[in-house]
């Protein structure tokens, strides 16, 4: 028999009981849906924090100092108190470092922003003008502070949206006007745009940007840098970026091989990795929940068939009697199964594709269909129509045609 | 003398009922030679039907030999038996075995689907051609639960002649056709038998069947107790002819429900 003849008999037997082959394709059809949905839920979910932490600069380094001595009992102390990274490590890096774009020194404190009669608890970020270049930020209106700004130690600043939402009246313009931090004049130069909330539901526009030598001599007075912000040429070099700020600042230190480094660099990437890594898992755990429904509506195929071959007996024997071969009955039976599966598969890949996009239009969660998922599931199908059919159909070859036929 | 088709030395068919065993046939030796039309007869348990499952090799004796064409049909394997059953006999079965919710032309392609030799194209043809041998060409889209007793007789008929078998087993065929109709059949089988040389083996409780074919072989508690050549084989066609020709404007015969 050929695969035509075969196909047509299954949609036969398969069509005389139409309640029963929908309710039991209802399983295939529920758990690929699931499948595809769930996966396209984490995928989504991944892809949504992969942004996010992009648009904070894919490949941004990290420097922050690290304290690789015990002081007396034998405490270490936090980064804070830490004052290893100098202006001169950034500079360094921004000479030396082949892999490095853009650097900048970064010192911060937080208080209160004033002006006229509207104040609001912020923090004051100094930093280079190269900074907006690292964080891929832009300005909405004015002009970024310059390296003349920094080696005067002016006092202009940058405001974030939140910031200027807080301390200003709706339709004033910010530019031009005079704020104070920490009774601190400084005078707005420009507007951030606005950035949102990172991944960790910090508000990255509650914000005020100024030179660093401002913050450094004007409001903290001190000469260390708390942090240095560098971007790698490109994400794929943020590794070997890392690689070679840890090079220059051990020189720069002056450390010896024996001693660990004295600050830490932190990628971008890695950071995607590990936040993607944890979403991976809620993948992996939505995923196997719905594969379970997969074998379930699996089992439920094997259940049919059985019940199918068990009725049908009397049919299998004729069929026998006048020529059929074992293998033409196995056949028979698992293209049925094969055909329930399939037909259960398609159904659910488009009820999982359109499931994704309703869970993305009601509930606003980002959703991905992903090709492997639904490649993934339409294969796990098939092999489950073939694995759960090839029992029962394997249990009607073998029967005897004479004991078939006699059945009653 | 002709080959011989079917060569039965004491077969014994046995059938284990719990504690009690059944002895349906006990010893039942003969040869059938290629071409013979052979009936078949005896009382109702005297193990007929029996006997016909072990030569359409449907069944498998409990001991003896049967050896069909030659071949000893112990030796064959489960694919070797099916392709016998499906191009070298056509069976007939006493209680019909068509199937249901199955139209009486699908009914009748079934043993071309296990053919390869037959072309998809061909099967429609040859299925039509097979139920106009029994006068059943207007009824090819019924169900079978849409067909009196006596036509789907005729379909399990069609059925066993369309692959164009050697041999014929027959289970009463004619057990529920009026008499016009078994005559039709019988013509038809003795004009295959006499024309192709199709062998037919015909099991039957009734004389009148009987005379049609050239031997009868007379069972009896599963044991052949008469085996005669018929020197005087009636013709199917002439004693249709010599029946009363009141139906002969109806399309259709009229069949009696009598089935036992
Ligand atoms: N599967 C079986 N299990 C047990 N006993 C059986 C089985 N098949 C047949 N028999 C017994 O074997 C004997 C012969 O049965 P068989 O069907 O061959 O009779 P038959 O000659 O065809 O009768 P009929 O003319 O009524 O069809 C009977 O006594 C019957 O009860
Ligand atoms: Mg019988």
């Amino acid at each position: 028999m050929n695969v035509f003849n075969l196909l047509s008999l299954a949609w036969k037997a398969l069509s005389r009981n139409k309640i029963r082959t929908f309710l039991t394709m209802l399983g295939i059809i529920i758990g690929v849906g699931a499948v595809i949905t769930m996966v396209s839920i984490g995928e989504g979910s991944k892809e949504s924090i992969r942004s996010q932490l992009s648009s904070m600069g894919s490949n941004m380094l990290t420097i922050r100092p690290f304290s690789n001595s015990t002081i007396g009992g034998g405490a270490r102390l936090g980064s804070t108190g830490l004052q290893t990274l100098k202006v001169e490590d950034a500079v360094t890096i921004q000479k030396q470092a082949s892999y490095i774009t853009d650097v900048s020194p970064a010192v911060s404190t937080s208080g209160q922003a004033i002006n006229a009669s509207l104040n609001w608890p912020t923090s004051l970020q100094g930093v280079s003008p190269s900074y907006l270049n690292i964080r891929d930020w832009k300005l909405q209106s004015g002009i970024s502070f310059t390296d003349d700004d920094v080696a005067t130690s002016s006092k202009v600043c940058l405001l974030g949206q939140t910031v200027v939402n807080n301390i200003f009246t709706g339709g004033e313009n910010p530019v031009g006007k005079v704020i104070r931090f920490k009774k601190i004049p400084l005078k707005v130069i420009g507007v951030l745009e606005k950035k949102g909330e990172n991944t960790f539901g910090q508000d990255q526009d509650d914000i005020i940007l100024a030179p660093y030598t401002t913050v450094q001599k004007r409001i903290l007075a001190i000469t260390y840098v708390q942090t240095i912000y560098a971007s790698a040429v490109d994400e794929k070099s943020s590794d070997t970026a890392t690689k070679e700020v840890s090079a220059i600042l051990r020189a720069n230190h002056k450390l010896k091989y024996s001693e660990i480094d004295d600050f830490t660099v932190r990628t971008q990437a890695e950071l995607i990795s590990t936040m993607s890594s944890t979403s991976q898992l809620l993948t992996v755990l939505l995923t196997a929940i719905a594969a379970i429904s997969l074998l379930v509506g699996g089992i439920g195929i094997m259940n049919i068939m059985y019940v199918s071959v068990t009725e049908r007996t009397k049919e299998i024997g004729l069929r026998m009697a006048i020529g059929a071969r074992g293998i033409d009955i196995l056949l028979q039976f698992l293209t049925e199964a094969i055909l329930i599966s399939i037909t259960g598969g398609v159904i659910g890949v488009v009820l999982g594709i359109s499931a994704s996009k309703l869970v993305t239009v009601f509930l606003s969660w980002p959703t991905l269909v992903s090709e492997y998922s639904v490649i993934l599931s339409f294969a796990v199908c098939a092999i489950t129509g073939v694995f759960f059919g090839y029992y029962p159909a394997q249990k009607a070859s073998r029967l005897d045609p004479i004991e078939a036929l006699r059945y009653e | 003398m002709a080959n011989k088709i079917l060569d039965i030395i004491d077969l014994k068919r046995e059938f284990k009922m719990g504690s009690e065993t059944v002895r349906a046939l006990k010893g039942v030796s003969f040869s059938v030679d290629a071409g013979e039309f052979v009936t078949i007869m005896g009382s109702s348990g005297s193990g007929k039907t029996t006997l016909l499952n072990i030569l359409g090799c449907l069944d498998k004796p409990t001991d003896g030999k049967y050896l069909l064409d030659g071949a000893d049909v112990k030796s064959l394997s489960r694919n070797e038996l099916a392709k016998l059953r499906n191009r070298k006999i056509g069976f007939v079965f006493q209680s019909y075995n068509l199937l249901a919710r199955t139209s009486a032309l699908e009914n009748v392609e079934l043993p071309l689907l296990y053919n390869a030799d037959v072309p998809t194209k061909e099967r429609r043809e040859k299925a039509m051609h097979a139920l106009e041998a029994v006068r059943l060409a207007d009824r090819m889209d019924h169900m079978p639960n849409q067909l009196s007793g006596g036509q789907q007789q005729r379909v399990a008929i069609a059925r066993s002649l369309v692959n164009e078998p050697v041999m014929i087993l027959a289970d009463e065929a004619t057990g529920n056709l009026d008499t016009r109709t078994s005559y039709e059949i019988m013509a038809l089988l003795q004009e295959l038998n006499s024309k192709q040389g199709l062998t037919i083996v015909f099991v039957t409780h009734e004389n009148d069947i009987a005379v049609f074919s050239s031997r009868t072989v007379t069972l009896k508690d599963g044991r052949v107790i008469k085996d005669v050549k018929n020197e005087n084989v009636h013709s199917a066609k002439d004693a249709l002819a010599a029946l009363p020709v009141e139906k002969d404007d109806q399309k259709l015969p009229v069949e009696k429900d009598d089935q036992k």
